[in-house]
């Protein structure tokens, strides 16, 4: 009945794809050629049941964690629990670290199976990485869909504690209670960093009359948010309101910076650029 | 692979392509984005696997999104296949050869297409609005987030004209209205709704191929013509069964017995006057004003607009027809002994007429039309000798088209192009922060005739081979009237 999942090479003959349902993974590995191929060869292997097995969890995982009880026996899904479990004071479901934690486990098969010297597995924006000591990861952030154009880069070293960068914003895949054209943020591994980036985008966040929101099942019958309002559409908005909104995203970002909970973190809105924590190498791009 | 989903429940598609089961509205997608809800069908809109598994040989056929035909294999090697411009992407600067510079098949002729998305400084949009309401003078400011981002220009027939965009207001202002107007233009091109301003006039709200609406009233139809152009056009459809035809409109209010038309098939003069200021025989203006009443005047009793009826030439049991010129409003009357029309059932040969008046109204529409030269540094990515391509395209030797879709190509200098954003795929126009509109553009010709013209010869590749290689492809159906 379903889909297989399926992986093959890109055209570069260097980076590996895996995809079922709405999981898509650009993986790729460094190193000996013989340990590259054995990395993927578990990729694939551990990717056959990931989507099927997560599926089974879809009723706790869609649910508000304060309120949950009991925990799941999926490791995708534990996981995603983990992540979020930091952020419990607030609503939050696991679903909002769902990427980052598949991510995470895909990773955790390459470099466990196999001899890389660096390895990445980027889902859709959220990515984890592996770095051995000496190597490096360059990773670009495009502000804003709307503009596409790499707006800051950052430089990742093995002595820098992040391993998962994640981006969440209104005009992405995901829906979002704020306006955000896009948060991204760094943290410890990949599910932590996308459920860090959700909240953080969230809050990102005015009151105008201009701004279309809908209530998310609204969209989606089935969506974890129910029925709180999920953002379709920003004007252009004044800079006191843009600034405004900023404040209050990077307050959020602040205080999950200090409570250990990410490394550090950008936020972007209408050309307005926020960032929160020392992030190693980084420059900004002139506008 | 599953093509009908597992079922339906109030207007819920259930997907069964994975494990999620996402349940999917109608006109949405699933978590995906790769499987959605279209006319109540379970569609895969995702032509990149298509187009690998049709080129490894495997796989089922699968129908697009829009398309009545399955895509079969053969469509890439044999069918007419256009790889358009949208999201080619351009080369910088302008001298490097365009993306894309495909050859394939037409007709036993080998035939190269240049492909590449233009990035348009020079550019604007005609609008041409169905409606004869007054929006606001010529030429008023036309404002949107209370930037000018163009002009009301000369009025055409049924049609308010807008003149949008152009490189002064795209950068020979601030930055805030060059930026306003890059963005009204590329949604209006994107065949989204925008709401304007007229300095003096209306707030209006256009798309493309979508009727206009004026100060919160979406209009409806265009009318046949003007009171005058309606008995033009109907008077002997009328003559046996009408003694009197009176056309209400907010321009031109005819009389049919007083109107050459009337005179011509020799009606008798009725006597019945209608207020206003007479223009010629039979046509009399300002009797009504626009609004929402009858036939799109602000007149909610027609008999209103008769100011006497002469006892000495009109008769008991005249039979009078009032109605509009959209034939949406309509009342039969009969004058009775005092001469006061009394309101009756309408005959049917008359009714027949009258329905044929609506039946002649078309819906009221808005039309975009996108206008750029493609007469600049553009055309160094297609041929180291640019005038050479464009004297191509004047001798119509060359054919260019705009994500697929034909052009009209101005006569004169350079290669000035008008283009009907409807017959575009979704979503074609983009934007560089400049500001400048990027759009595709392609140069259709033949092989001989681009080495001739000093093309890229070396850079052509097999369409094949290049749709093969592409991570990204979106298939949709031929606009295509050529």
């Amino acid at each position: 009945m379903f889909e297989d999942p399926s992986g093959r090479f890109l055209p570069d003959g260097k980076r590996f794809q895996l995809r079922q349902g709405p999981i898509d993974l650009i993986i790729e590995a460094f190193g000996a050629q013989d340990q590259i191929a054995r990395a993927y060869e578990n990729a694939q292997a551990r990717f056959q049941t990931i989507l099927i097995n997560l599926a089974k969890e879809l009723g706790y995982l869609r649910k508000d964690l304060r309120y949950s009880n009991g925990s799941p026996k999926d490791s995708v899904a534990q996981r995603m629990v983990e992540a979020c479990n930091g952020h419990r004071d607030n609503f939050v479901t696991p679903m909002a670290a769902v990427a980052g934690a598949v991510a995470d486990e895909i990773l955790d098969t390459m470099i466990g199976s196999a001899d890389l010297t660096k390895a990445y597995v980027n889902n859709g924006g959220d990515i984890a990485f592996y770095l051995s000591r000496g190597s490096k990861l360059n990773a670009g952030i495009v502000g804003s869909l709307e503009l596409p154009k790499i707006t800051a880069t950052c430089e990742f070293l093995h002595d820098f504690s992040a391993r998962g960068i994640a981006t969440s914003g209104w005009r992405g895949r995901s829906y979002s209670l704020g306006i955000a054209d896009s948060v991204t943020v760094l943290a410890k591994n990949a599910a932590s960093a996308d459920v860090a980036a959700t909240l953080i985008a969230n809050n990102v966040n005015v009151e105008h009359a201009e701004i279309v929101r809908t209530p998310a099942c609204e969209l989606n019958p089935d969506h974890d948010l129910k029925d709180r309002l999920v953002t379709r559409r920003v004007p252009k908005l004044e800079r006191v309101l843009i600034c405004k909104a900023l404040d209050r995203g990077q307050t959020v970002a602040k205080s999950m910076l200090e409570a250990g909970l990410i490394e550090g973190s950008f936020l972007y809105l209408q050309e307005e650029f926020r960032t929160v924590g020392e992030i190693p190498g980084q420059t900004m791009s002139v506008k | 692979m599953s093509d009908a989903g597992t079922g339906k429940e109030n207007g819920l598609i259930r997907c069964d392509a994975c494990p999620v089961l996402c349940r999917i509205r109608e006109g949405m997608t699933g978590a995906c984005d790769r499987y959605g809800n279209f006319d109540g069908k379970l569609t895969r809109i995702d032509p990149v696997v298509v187009c690998q598994k049709l080129l490894d040989g495997e796989g089922d056929l699968v129908p697009f999104v829009g398309a009545s035909e399955t895509w079969d294999g053969s469509l890439i090697s044999d069918a007419p296949t256009f790889l358009t411009g949208i999201g080619a992407t351009t080369t910088y600067p302008d001298y490097k050869p365009a993306p894309y510079i495909v050859a394939s098949e037409i007709d036993g002729v080998d035939m190269v297409t240049v492909v590449s998305e233009g990035v348009f400084s020079y550019c604007g949009v005609k609008v041409k609005i169905d409606t004869d309401a007054y929006i606001g003078p010529e030429p008023a400011a036309i404002r949107v987030d209370g930037e000018q981002i163009g002009h009301v220009t000369t009025a055409e027939y049924g049609s308010q004209m807008l003149a949008i965009g152009g490189v002064r207001h795209l950068t020979g202002g601030t930055k805030k209205e060059g930026t306003v107007t890059c963005n009204s233009m590329m949604r209006l091109c994107n065949k989204e709704a925008v709401q304007m301003t007229i300095d003096g006039g209306a707030e209006i709200i256009v798309q493309a191929g979508k009727p206009p609406i004026i100060n919160g009233v979406q209009e409806e139809r265009m009318r046949v013509g003007c009171g005058s152009a309606t008995v033009g056009i109907f008077a002997p459809q009328w003559k046996e069964h009408v003694d009197e035809v009176i056309v209400v409109d907010d321009h031109i209010t005819a009389v049919l017995s007083e109107h050459q038309a009337g005179q011509f098939i020799d009606m008798k003069p009725a006597g019945i006057r209608v207020r206003g200021r007479r223009s010629t025989l039979g046509r009399y203006f300002q009797v009504a004003d626009h609004g929402a009443g009858w036939g799109g005047t602000d007149i909610s009793d027609p008999l209103e607009i008769i100011e006497k009826i002469d006892p000495k030439i009109a008769w008991p049991g005249l039979r009078l027809l009032m109605v509009s010129t959209t034939g949406q409003d309509a009342a039969w009357y009969v004058l009775d002994e005092d001469l006061k029309p009394q309101k009756q059932g309408m005959p049917q040969p008359v009714q027949k007429v009258v329905d044929r008046i609506g039946e002649n109204c078309e819906p009221a529409l808005c039309t975009v039309m996108f206008m750029a030269g493609a007469g600049g540094s553009l055309r160094a990515g297609v041929t180291v000798n640019p005038v050479r391509l464009t004297r191509s395209v004047k001798d119509t030797l060359t054919k260019v088209t705009c994500g697929g879709a034909p052009v009209f190509v101005w006569p004169g200098g350079g290669i000035t192009l008008l283009v009907d954003v409807t017959e575009m795929p979704d979503q074609s126009f983009g934007y560089v922060p400049t500001p400048a509109l990027v759009a595709p553009i392609e140069f259709t010709l033949d092989r001989k005739l681009y080495e001739d013209i000093g093309g890229y010869s070396d850079r052509v590749r097999d369409l094949g081979e290049v749709v093969g290689e592409l991570d990204n492809v979106r298939a949709v159906p031929w606009a295509g009237k050529h």
